[in-house]
């Protein structure tokens, strides 16, 4: 079964498909932890701190945060590196392109890669910025909320930021639609709802996250 | 009318093909798309040049021998085959750029000409029934319902034309080999080689559940 | 060389395996005298079949399964192209699942009837009982045959006949049934029991002590001529309607492995009879380079018509009811629309010769469906034969839900062919000739749905029967190798005749010949044949053959991918083959089936057959090119059913 999974091109997809749709799921989470924002000071750190204690009294302080990471750095690997050989194996099925050259597809559909590569380094940043804090000028534990709107307060902390979620938003378009067909959930019939829910998700998730430095920006959150 | 045809030259597998560029005059509207090739053809045989080779047989839509890859669609703007293709779609005047199927599955002959035979070991790795000559019960022995029948019809209508392959970005025979494996795996005929003929993730009543969903 | 029509009559051909007794048994008993090879040591034989169609993707397979080593050809880049992908309407069966009056026994008497009385009663019998099987096998094998609500077969009706027998698969039949045929074979292919050379051409024969056991071949793509040897070889390679440049056949069908086993002493028989369909789309101009069919099915709805007056040129919706004259259903008021196509055919033909053709140049008759849209619905109709409907918009440029179709004959089908007899060998032991390379059972006129249900039967049922027999009785201890005088001969002439069209360099094209020959054909030997036509065109063919050797001009080399060679070597076989047609035509002067001599009809302008005469298998014997051939006459016998003259009114 590994095999037929890790071997096939339909079970690279797959994976990719369920290791997409874990991501998405994390997003759509993380997005509303994001707007806690708009309560205040105590209701942002208050909720960061909960995260550490999730799961409590089974599970030890951090354990809960340290599975999801665990779960999502692996989703994150899988996705990559399928999307890594599902690439060299497209690039190699057609050696020689077309002479007459046709765009064929949306936008969303032909930035996935770049796209993808540019959600990798963006979340590298972004850990290192609000994570560890080994970017940010002025990292303090335990308080995200004061760090976050540092990282707000440079030009440069929300233009990466910004066009990383635009990013995010192309390839959630493309990627949910794109994981249905995989899975078999996709035909004639419910192609445009599949697709209506791939634009709603894809807004929602940019619009939640740009609000937050959006608000930084304009003092909404300060 | 007149046009400027653009075509993919390519002595055999090994040289490396270039565009050549060709005019041809008096095409009739009624003409269909490789009969203008045959056009051409007439004209550079009797020049003395080597006509373009291209794959093509019934000419009536059905025997999948026909492909061409038409200012960057295969079988070119209408949905239909390059036989079926009718000069009535270009105006007089215009330039069209023909190429073969391009992937690495299918490499090129000669000119336009491809070997398609991966879509022969396709099916020769599992797209058929076993069923010996001389075995079979009788036709009506077990009813199939009318939606699966339907259903596995459409399937089994693809003609192997390696168009899915020659349009896919990715080259990819998916469109393919699906349609042989729902041709097959519907039919109650085809159930006993279902689970060897195709591994599926999903157990079986997911996909009856996500079939039957609106 | 003496004059090609002063052939001489040799000694009378006869079916030696057709055992006697009653003709429904006859089937069981030649299968049980049949010797049969030992399961353990078929593997030791070699089969070559050539084509991949219906009959040889079948006999492929089958063959295979029962543990031969079977070595497949085929000149199209994979089994699944060959032309019999393209028929359209169904294939009969005498399942009587409809309860209305069906049985073998009737779709027997159909079929000898339909083929004007001149096919063996032997063979179509078998044809009649097998024709059930096949539809399980077909089944079986996941051939998406068009069901009802309940979950079991449709049938619908076709022309000729009264009943409804016909299994379909919307207009696709031909391609699904091929699609299991090729599908079987490529399970063999897997396994190792099928060897298959795709894009591989037979080009001769090769006999060895009076016994096929080889072919010489050339590889399309590198070009190399190649030699093959087997136990046996079988011909599955189809008709010869491309003889007349435009017909119904694919563009690459030819007759060069019939031909050249015909040249190598395999008779040829009734080559006069070729099947003109009635339904197909008219040409356009010169340009047209096939002719597309319409499935006759059409004709169970659709009303053929022309107008009343000669030279009406109005359009169709402008001429009121009264002034049309709905010809089929005024002179055959039994069948109407439905009867058999040499009828069809022959009628279209001479309202048009009457000047009251439809179309430009007034060679089309109308195929109305006002009438049953108004019946039954445009839904209804679009269901039935929607896919009919759009390639017919795609090809004119019209459309046929509101103007009515035009439709004219075209050549479609050869029910002459090799010589066979009851276990479908050829005159030369160890050659088989199986599906419409055969000329066995559809006598001088193939009735609808009839060759799908011939090629499966062969192919399928009767061939991997009756060839164990020959392989039991000929075991073949020697082997033959490339070195074998015979061998060597049949390469060299092969090679010669390449180098030969390749070193002319004329200036007249492999097409420009194609054509010429095939509008010779389709004036005198066509629908309508005369004894003067015939002779002009006897008396023309060896002009252009002399012209075609000539000045003929092959671009390229034999080393490569050539096409302009492939097309030149195959006419170089039409020009001969068309001679041999003309003279079985202008020797059989009567008129049956699809073959009408002028010089013999009824009164009222129907075919007239003259059985005393002329109620034999005419099986041809070459003897060199240009040379008058020598007449082997097989005596038709009919114990069950009574030649009468064919009334479809």
């Amino acid at each position: 079964m590994t095999r037929t999974l890790w071997d096939s091109t339909v079970g690279k997809k797959t994976i990719m498909a369920v290791t997409g749709l874990v991501m998405l799921g994390y997003l759509v989470a993380h997005m509303v932890g994001n707007l806690k924002i708009f309560f205040g000071p105590g209701e942002f750190d208050g909720y960061a701190h909960w995260l550490r204690t999730m799961g409590e009294p089974v599970l030890h302080y951090e354990w809960a945060l340290w599975l999801v990471r665990v779960g999502l750095v692996a989703a994150v690997v899988l996705h990559g590196v399928s999307a890594y050989q599902l690439s060299r194996r497209d690039i190699k099925a057609r050696p020689a392109k077309y002479v007459h050259k046709k765009p064929r597809a949306s936008y969303a559909t032909r930035t996935m890669r770049w796209g993808g590569i540019i959600l990798a380094l963006f979340i590298v940043w972004h850990i290192l910025d609000l994570t560890t804090g080994t970017v940010h000028t002025s990292f303090e534990a335990g308080h995200p909320y004061q760090n976050v709107i540092d990282t707000f307060s440079t030009w440069y902390g929300n233009v990466i930021y910004i066009v990383a979620v635009l990013a995010m938003g192309l390839h959630v378009q493309h990627g949910f639609w794109s994981a249905a067909q995989t899975l078999g959930v996709g035909n004639a019939t419910r192609d445009r709802i599949l697709k209506t829910l791939a634009n709603l998700l894809a807004a929602v998730l940019t619009v939640g996250f740009i609000s937050v430095p959006v608000a930084v920006m304009t003092g909404v959150v300060s | 009318m007149k046009l400027t045809l653009r075509v993919w030259r390519q002595q055999n597998p090994e040289t490396p093909g270039a565009m050549a560029t060709y005019e041809v005059d008096n095409i009739s509207a009624d003409m269909s798309f490789l009969e203008m090739l045959d056009t051409l053809n007439e004209e550079l045989t009797l020049a003395g040049d080597e006509p373009v080779a291209f794959d093509h047989d019934c000419r009536e839509g059905i025997c999948g021998a026909c492909s061409l890859v038409i200012n960057g669609d295969a079988h070119g703007p209408e949905r239909t085959t390059t036989c079926q293709l009718h000069m009535r779609s270009f105006a007089d005047g215009d330039t069209i750029d023909i190429e073969p199927w391009r992937a690495s599955a299918f490499p090129v002959i000669k000119d336009l000409v491809v070997d398609r035979s991966s879509f022969d070991r396709i099916i020769q790795s599992g797209g058929y029934i076993s069923a010996p000559t001389g075995t079979a019960p009788d036709a009506h022995a077990t009813p199939v319902p009318k939606p699966d029948a339907d259903f596995a019809f459409e399937h089994a209508e693809c003609i192997g034309c390696g168009a899915c392959v020659a349009a896919c970005p990715n080259g990819s025979a998916m469109l393919f080999t699906s349609a042989k494996v729902n041709h097959l795996n519907v039919l109650p005929q085809g159930a006993p080689e279902r689970e060897t003929r195709s591994w599926t993730w999903w157990p079986r009543w997911t996909r009856r559940a996500l079939a039957a969903a609106p | 060389m003496p004059d090609y029509t002063q052939y001489a009559t040799g000694e009378p051909v006869v079916d030696t395996k057709a055992p006697e007794g009653p003709v429904n048994e006859r089937w069981d008993t030649r299968r049980f005298q049949a010797k049969l090879v030992n399961p353990a040591n078929r593997r030791k034989h070699t089969v070559i079949v050539v084509g991949t169609g219906l009959a040889g993707g079948a006999a492929g397979a089958t063959l295979a399964e029962q543990g031969y080593h079977v070595v497949q050809f085929c000149f199209q880049d994979s089994p699944r192209r060959a032309h019999s992908v393209a028929a359209q309407g169904g294939i009969n069966a005498a399942k009587n699942y409809r309860n209305d009056g069906d049985s073998i026994h009737r779709l027997f008497y159909d079929t000898v009837k339909g083929g004007d009385f001149r096919a063996r009663e032997s063979n179509v019998h078998r044809l009649a009982q097998i024709s059930v099987e096949i539809i399980d096998q077909c089944v079986a094998q996941g051939v998406p045959f068009a069901r009802e609500y309940g979950g079991l077969l449709d049938n619908r009706s076709f022309g000729g006949v009264q009943v409804s027998r016909t299994f379909y698969a919307r207009g696709q039949t031909g391609q699904q049934l091929l699609l299991g045929a090729y599908q079987a074979l490529s399970r063999q292919i897997a396994s190792g029991g099928v060897e298959l050379h795709a894009r591989t051409e037979m080009l001769d024969l090769i006999v060895v002590d009076g016994k096929a056991r080889g072919i010489v071949t050339r590889d399309l793509v590198t070009g190399k001529i190649d030699t093959y040897f087997a136990d046996a070889v079988v011909l599955a390679t189809g008709g010869y309607g491309n003889v007349f440049y435009l017909s119904t056949n694919a563009m690459n069908s030819n007759a060069t492995a019939i031909w050249r086993a015909h040249r190598r002493g395999a008779y040829m028989a009734n080559p006069c009879f070729t099947q003109i369909h009635p339904t197909c789309i008219p040409r356009t101009g010169d340009h047209q380079s096939k002719l597309t069919l319409m499935s006759e099915s059409l004709r169970n709805d659709g009303r053929i018509w022309v107008p009343k007056a000669k030279g009406d040129d109005r359009p169709a919706d402008k001429i009121p009811e009264d002034e049309r004259d709905y010809y089929l259903e005024r002179i055959y008021p039994a069948f109407g629309n439905l009867v058999p196509r040499d009828i069809a055919s022959r009628a279209a033909k001479n309202v048009c010769d009457e000047g009251r053709g439809v179309g430009p140049g007034g060679q089309g008759v109308y195929l109305d469906f006002a009438e049953a849209i108004q019946r039954m619905g445009r839904k209804a109709v679009e269901a039935k034969y929607g896919n009919l409907f759009d390639m017919y918009q795609r090809i004119t440029d019209e459309d046929p839900y509101t103007v009515p179709m035009r439709i004219y004959p075209a050549v479609h089908y050869t029910m002459g062919g090799l010589w066979v007899d009851y276990d479908l060998q050829t005159t030369i032991p160890g050659l088989f000739a199986i599906g419409e390379a055969n000329f066995s059972d559809h006598g001088a006129n193939r009735l609808g749905a009839s060759a799908l249900m011939q090629g499966l039967a062969d192919g399928y049922f009767v061939l991997p029967s009756t060839i164990n027999d020959y392989l039991a009785r000929n075991p073949h201890t020697d082997t033959v190798d490339a070195a074998h005088p015979a061998v060597a001969e049949a390469v060299a002439e092969t090679e010669d005749r390449i180098n030969l069209l390749l070193s002319v360099d004329g200036d007249r094209t492999p097409d420009s010949f194609h054509r010429e020959i095939g509008e010779l054909m389709w004036e005198y030997c066509g629908m309508a044949r005369t004894d003067d036509g015939l002779r002009k065109a006897l008396a023309r063919i060896p002009e252009i053959r002399e012209e075609f050797w000539r000045r003929i001009k092959v671009p390229g080399t034999g080393e490569q991918f050539n096409q302009s060679l492939e097309k030149a070597n195959r006419i170089v076989d039409y020009l001969e083959l068309a001679e041999l047609m003309c003279l079985d035509a202008l020797h059989r002067a009567e008129s049956c089936g699809g073959h009408f001599r002028e010089e013999s009809q009824t009164p009222d302008g129907e075919a007239e057959r003259r059985d005393e005469e002329f109620s034999y298998a005419a099986a041809w014997e070459f003897t060199a090119t240009g040379g008058a051939p020598v007449l082997h006459k097989e005596d038709l016998v009919f114990e069950y059913v009574h030649p009468t003259q064919r009334s479809y009114a």
